[in-house]
């Protein structure tokens, strides 16, 4: 067994990596796969919340760079699927705590033993990327469909592609159709063009995201949401299945418009 | 859609963000400024009339991206004999 190292980035803050990485590797693990994450935002710890395993943390990922623990003594075992684990952020410490060659030890010395390792990164092109980029053999960037989430975006494809760990591939988060149809959101098509590298995936605006989070229950968990359906979808493309992407319905162009208007009155 | 008919609704927000980011991103992969792309036409206008007649007012130069990839096109119309 050879893990694939693959780094969930992004150049905005916000648009959802963090999400992203919990719901991709919870989805991965479902389907049977061995998977470790690890919360290389150090200093801003959060990955342990969102999959509910914030209680159960004894030792973190400077503590295995430090030698203060062995690295299995920082994997952090799932309890709803025994083959996740996650390697928490130090929440104290900053950034500047752990170098990018320490991190790529870190991640070889599991390597053998899983199928995915997943990177959540801090958002930007500081220290915080560099070090979760560095181990990377594949990266994803997340986004929104809104001006600046799109133009950070391409900041951080650019310098993933300037890393030699391109090209990257896309997840477009928080997707509302109804501003879509209305004209009011790009859609993922403008994005791509705009952006040009291949998409992963398309995941709605969903409730259900920050109600599975208040809970610790990541969304793939839930089978009715929307989000977590995408997020499935996702994993699912990783592993090289051929998934069709959602349909987050087209923009209605003008005469679709006028024809609904009179067949309201009519 | 008929372009006429789009005219008549409103312009989308979608649509005017996909065009505002469509300028910027070309500026932030290259560095190049509307003023810095005059100049250079400028320049290159002098250096051609220099081996051939050329209308400086048709010259056009535009900045295209293929794939990732930016692509400075300049169209130089020459005057005929
Ligand atoms: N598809 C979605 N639908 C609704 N809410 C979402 C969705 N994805 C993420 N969110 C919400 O957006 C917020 C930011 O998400 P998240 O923490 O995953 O972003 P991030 O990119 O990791 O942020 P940071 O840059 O601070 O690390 C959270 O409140 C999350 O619940
Ligand atoms: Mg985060």
């Amino acid at each position: 067994m050879t893990a694939r190292i693959i780094t969930i980035t992004s150049g905005k803050g916000g648009v959802g990596k963090t999400t992203a990485t919990a719901n991709i590797s919870v989805a991965l693990a479902q389907m049977g796969k061995k998977v470790t994450c690890i919360d290389s935002d150090i200093g801003l710890r959060n990955l342990d919340i969102v999959l509910g395993l914030e209680n159960r943390i004894v030792y973190d990922l400077v503590d295995v760079v430090e030698g203060h623990c062995k690295i299995n003594q920082a994997m952090i075992r799932d309890k709803r699927f025994d083959t996740l684990f996650l390697i928490p952020a130090a929440q104290t410490r900053d950034k500047n705590a752990v170098t990018p060659s320490e991190m790529i030890d870190l991640c070889e010395s599991i390597r053998e033993e899983m199928d995915f390792i997943l990177l959540d990164s801090p958002a930007g092109i500081e220290g915080g990327f560099k070090n979760a980029i560095a181990p990377a053999d594949e990266a994803i960037v997340v986004t929104n469909p809104d001006v600046s989430a799109v133009r950070d975006a391409d900041r951080i494809i650019g310098l993933i592609e300037a890393l030699e760990k391109g090209p990257a591939s896309l997840i477009l988060n928080r997707v509302n159709a109804d501003m879509i149809k209305r004209g009011d959101m790009m859609e993922a098509d403008d994005v791509l063009e705009l952006l040009a590298i291949k998409l992963l995936g398309i995941v709605p605006d969903d409730e259900h995201v920050l109600v599975s989070t208040n809970k610790g229950q990541p969304v793939v968990l839930n089978p009715k949401s929307r989000a977590g359906a995408a997020f499935r979808n996702i994993a699912a493309r990783l592993t090289g299945d051929e998934i069709p992407l959602i349909d987050m319905s087209h923009k209605e162009d003008f005469i679709t418009k006028l024809s609904k208007v009179f067949a309201k009155e009519g | 859609m008929a372009n006429w008919l789009k005219k008549l609704g409103k312009e989308d927000s979608a649509d005017l963000a996909k065009e505002r980011l469509k300028l910027v991103l070309i500026h932030d992969r290259t560095n190049l400024t509307a003023r810095v792309l005059d100049e250079m036409k400028d320049e290159l206008i002098d250096v051609i009339s220099r081996h051939v007649a050329i209308d400086p007012s048709a010259v056009k130069i535009t900045m295209i991206h293929e794939g990732r990839e930016q692509r400075l096109i300049c169209d130089i119309p020459v005057k005929q004999k």
